[in-house]
Formats: structure tokens, C-alpha cells, sequence
């Protein structure tokens, strides 16, 4: 069953982000050098991270895909893939509106962090027009696939592509944990943690309302007594459709269609 | 293996030979484009960081478009079918295309790179020739592995001239970095050498998506 773990994950996200945003406001210390605009931190560099995570786990989801052939796996890569697009273009946004607060520009080139994690935006924003391009379902989903496993390499030597290309000028966030004071650290790690448990949620709300809409779908079909073939419509979003069988027999997903 | 790369590779630079599809257009894109920077820049030379720019934007470009037509023949007059009914390894195919890649750019570059110092670039080129031919021969094979990668994923799409372009830029951008970054010094006039951390990296790029484009291709022929 598929939403069994909604409830207590949403729970936990809503405590938790509770928690980061009293943290963030009411105890972290302002910094000495950005005042109160240092704050944005605790929002920008999570999402940041539990984009890049998505992305690589999109990869990891669809080599799994391509081991097993279970379009299950197909699914979750995409949603993986879709909700850490989402994510980052939250990260870009408030970026931009760090770099603007603090540098004067609303983008900065000589930041690598930050001109790495726009071109890796612009592979995965092919992502879904690859998808929609490709008709046959089966082919599309072991296409995506290659494309998740290429682009989830590409994440990290990029990374280290464009950090050589430029001198670095941003607060060395990820490795500096250590360099932050006690409670501004505390802050952080509540906060990230508080985003991943989003990021948790959300692709289990949108995994689960896939799931739910394809066994509707079949079973209005079964009580109209259609046959597959019948409902000739093209699909409005780029989305994997599991097939009709999955609610009644899984295994025979892939051959449904 | 090694006979059938030879033979598809033969094919390949047969039907080229015979039909011109892609190294005259790209070659010709490539002068198009110089000219077009003459006028864009409203500069009569140009050298060093600029230099290296205005020439790998036009050969990333000029490649895009080979990188385009790379599988445009096989899709569509039943090239991939007939080799797939051969009892032969799929990567035989990768390995022949990515050669063929190859090719194409290497004559693209031997009409790219004088046109490039006849018409644009300020300091002589002889110098520092040597170390420019190992610069563009790291850069292609990088966007011959990535080209492929990208030709096949993109073939046999709905878009595919929109996305091959699309999907490939993106991951030739660290080939641009490298590249520009290590043929800039050489398009100065004291003609110094490029520094050897570009080339590393432009080497392990290639290395690594080489990698990918072996592990991941089998599952892009099997229709």
C-alpha cells in the first residue's frame, strides 16, 4: 500500500520545519558581517543540497530501473527528478536573492556553486521534454533512465568542472559545518533536515496520487468493461503512466501496455 | 569486435563520402560563423581569453550539427534495424559512430582552424600549433563520447533536432571550460603553454563520460 507513510512523514515534515523556522528566527545568532539577510541560508543551501541528493538519487533510482526493468523504479526516478526540479529552482531563487542582498548582483559568475548548479538546471529542465518526445511507454522510461544515470554523473564533475574555472568568493558552506559557531551549526542541521523530510513528503504525496489515479483508472475501465487499447488518449503531462495492471497485478505492469 | 568497428566505420565514411550530409554543412557553418563574429564583436582580430571563446563556441556548434545527423540515416532507413539483426555487440556501433564523430571533426577542425587564423585571430597560429592540436584532439574525443550519447538518446524522439542540441549542451559546457581555458594561452602572442590542469581535467571528462556512453548504450538499441 502506498500511502501508509504519508501521515506520519507529514507529521514529522510540519514538526520539523516548525522547529528549523523557531531555530532560524529565534535563536540562531545574527551573523556579525550579513546581519539578518544571513538568515536565507538556512533555506537556500538545503534546498540546494536536497536538490543535488534528488538528482543523484534519480540516477541511483534509475539504474535500478534499468537492472530490473520494473517500471516501478521508472517512477520513482521521475518523481525524484521532478521534485528536485522544483527544489531548485526554489534554490535558484533564493540565490539570486542572496547574491543580490550581499554582492549587489542578482547573479554572480564568478561563484561556482552557484554557475554549476544553474547548468545542471538546465539538463535536468530537458528532462521532461525528453519524456514527453518519446511515445512508446517502454522506450520512453528506459530512455529516461539513460538520460537520469548520464545526468546524475555529470552532477559531480561539474561541480568540480566549474569550481576550477573560477576563484571562489562564496562561504564555503558545505564542508564549513565546523567553521560555524555551536548554535548557527545546530540551526543548519535542523533545517537541512527539515527540508529533506519535505523533499520525503512530497514525492511520497505525488508517487502515492499517481498510484491512486492509475488503480482509479483502471478500475472505472473494468466497470465500463474497456479494454486498454480502447482509451486512445494521448497523456497531458510527460509523467510515466504505470500501467493499467499495476493495482491488480504488479508484475504484469510492463507487458500491460 | 575490432572487424566489425572497422566495418561500420568503413560504411559510415562510405555514405558520408557519397552523400556530403554533414562535414561540408559544418565546416561551412563554422566559416559562417567566424564571419559572424567578425560582425557581432566589430573586431578585425582577435586573441588570448576571446579567442579561444569565439573558436570553441563555433566548433561546439558546427558539432552540434554533426552530432544532429549522427543517427538520422540509421533511424530512419532501417540502419539500426539491420544491425540489430546481426549477431554483433551493440557497443560495436558505439565505438564505430564515436569514430566517426571523430572524423567528422577532425575535418571540420582542418578547415575551422586556418579559416579561424586566416580571418580572425591577431597573433600567427604556428607556434603554438602543436599544443593547440592536443587541446582540440582531448576536446573531441570528449564531444565525440557525450555526441554520441546524446545523438542516440535524441534520434528516435518526436523533437529530435530541438533536443539533441538541448540535452548536449549542457553536458559539453566542462568540454568548454577545459578547452577555452587551455587554448587561451596559446592564442596570446608570448604563445605560452596551457596549464596542465585543464588538460587533466578535459581528460578525465573524456574518460568518464566514455565510461558512461559504454555502460549505458546497450539499453538505448534494444528496439
Amino acid at each position: 500500500m502506498y500511502g501508509k507513510r504519508l501521515r506520519p512523514l507529514s507529521i514529522a515534515t510540519i514538526a520539523a520545519m516548525a522547529l528549523a523556522l523557531a531555530l532560524v528566527f529565534f535563536y540562531a545568532p545574527l551573523d556579525a558581517e550579513q546581519g539578518f539577510l544571513q538568515k536565507i541560508f538556512y533555506v537556500h543551501v538545503p534546498l540546494a543540497i536536497a536538490a543535488l541528493g534528488g538528482f543523484v538519487l534519480g540516477a541511483v533510482l534509475a539504474i535500478a530501473h534499468l537492472r530490473t526493468r520494473d517500471p516501478r523504479w521508472d517512477m520513482r526516478s521521475y518523481v525524484a527528478i521532478h521534485m528536485s526540479l522544483i527544489f531548485a529552482v526554489g534554490a535558484l531563487i533564493t540565490g539570486s536573492i542572496w547574491a543580490k542582498g550581499s554582492w549587489g548582483h542578482w547573479w554572480v559568475w564568478n561563484e561556482p556553486t552557484l554557475v554549476s548548479f544553474l547548468i545542471v538546471f538546465l539538463l535536468y529542465a530537458t528532462y521532461q521534454p525528453l519524456r514527453f518526445a518519446i511515445e512508446d511507454p517502454e522506450r520512453q522510461a528506459r530512455y529516461a533512465s539513460v538520460f537520469a544515470v548520464t545526468a546524475g554523473a555529470f552532477v559531480p564533475m561539474n561541480f568540480i568542472a566549474v569550481r576550477l574555472s573560477t576563484a571562489y568568493l562564496h562561504p564555503r558552506v558545505l564542508g564549513s559545518t565546523s567553521n560555524l559557531p555551536g548554535p548557527m551549526a545546530l540551526t543548519f542541521v535542523v533545517s537541512l533536515l527539515a527540508i529533506v523530510l519535505l523533499y520525503a513528503t512530497l514525492c511520497t504525496y505525488e508517487l502515492t496520487a499517481k498510484h491512486t489515479r492509475a488503480q482509479v483508472r483502471a478500475l472505472r475501465r473494468r466497470v465500463l468493461g474497456e479494454t486498454p487499447e480502447q482509451e486512445g488518449r494521448r497523456p497531458r503531462s510527460a509523467a510515466p503512466t504505470t500501467a493499467p495492471g499495476a493495482a491488480i497485478g504488479a508484475e504484469a505492469a510492463g507487458r500491460a501496455l | 569486435m575490432r572487424g566489425t568497428v572497422a566495418a561500420l566505420l568503413r560504411k559510415e565514411l562510405l555514405v558520408e563520402l557519397r552523400t556530403l550530409e554533414s562535414v561540408p554543412a559544418m565546416s561551412l557553418f563554422a566559416v559562417t560563423t567566424f564571419v559572424v563574429f567578425h560582425f557581432a564583436l566589430n573586431r578585425g582580430s582577435v586573441e588570448g581569453d576571446l579567442g579561444a571563446g569565439v573558436l570553441w563556441v563555433t566548433l561546439l556548434f558546427a558539432a552540434i550539427l554533426g552530432v544532429n545527423r549522427l543517427f538520422v540515416a540509421d533511424a530512419e532507413q532501417g540502419g539500426f534495424d539491420g544491425f540489430m539483426l546481426a549477431p554483433v555487440d551493440a557497443t560495436a556501433m558505439l565505438l564505430a559512430k564515436m569514430a566517426t564523430l571523430l572524423c567528422y571533426l577532425i575535418a571540420l577542425e582542418l578547415v575551422a582552424v586556418p579559416a579561424f587564423a586566416l580571418l580572425l585571430l591577431g597573433p600567427s597560429l604556428g607556434p603554438s600549433l602543436p599544443g593547440l592540436i592536443g587541446v582540440l584532439a582531448l576536446g573531441d574525443l570528449g564531444v565525440a563520447a557525450i555526441g554520441t550519447l546524446v545523438a542516440a538518446l535524441a534520434v528516435r524522439t518526436r523533437a529530435r533536432d530541438l533536443l539533441g542540441p538541448l540535452l548536449g549542451l549542457p553536458l559539453l559546457v566542462p568540454i568548454v571550460i577545459g578547452g577555452a581555458r587551455a587554448t587561451s594561452p596559446l592564442l596570446t602572442l608570448a604563445h605560452s603553454a596551457p596549464s596542465a590542469r585543464w588538460l587533466v581535467t578535459l581528460g578525465l571528462y573524456d574518460l568518464v563520460f566514455g565510461l558512461i556512453a559504454y555502460a549505458l548504450f546497450d539499453f538505448l538499441l534494444e528496439d
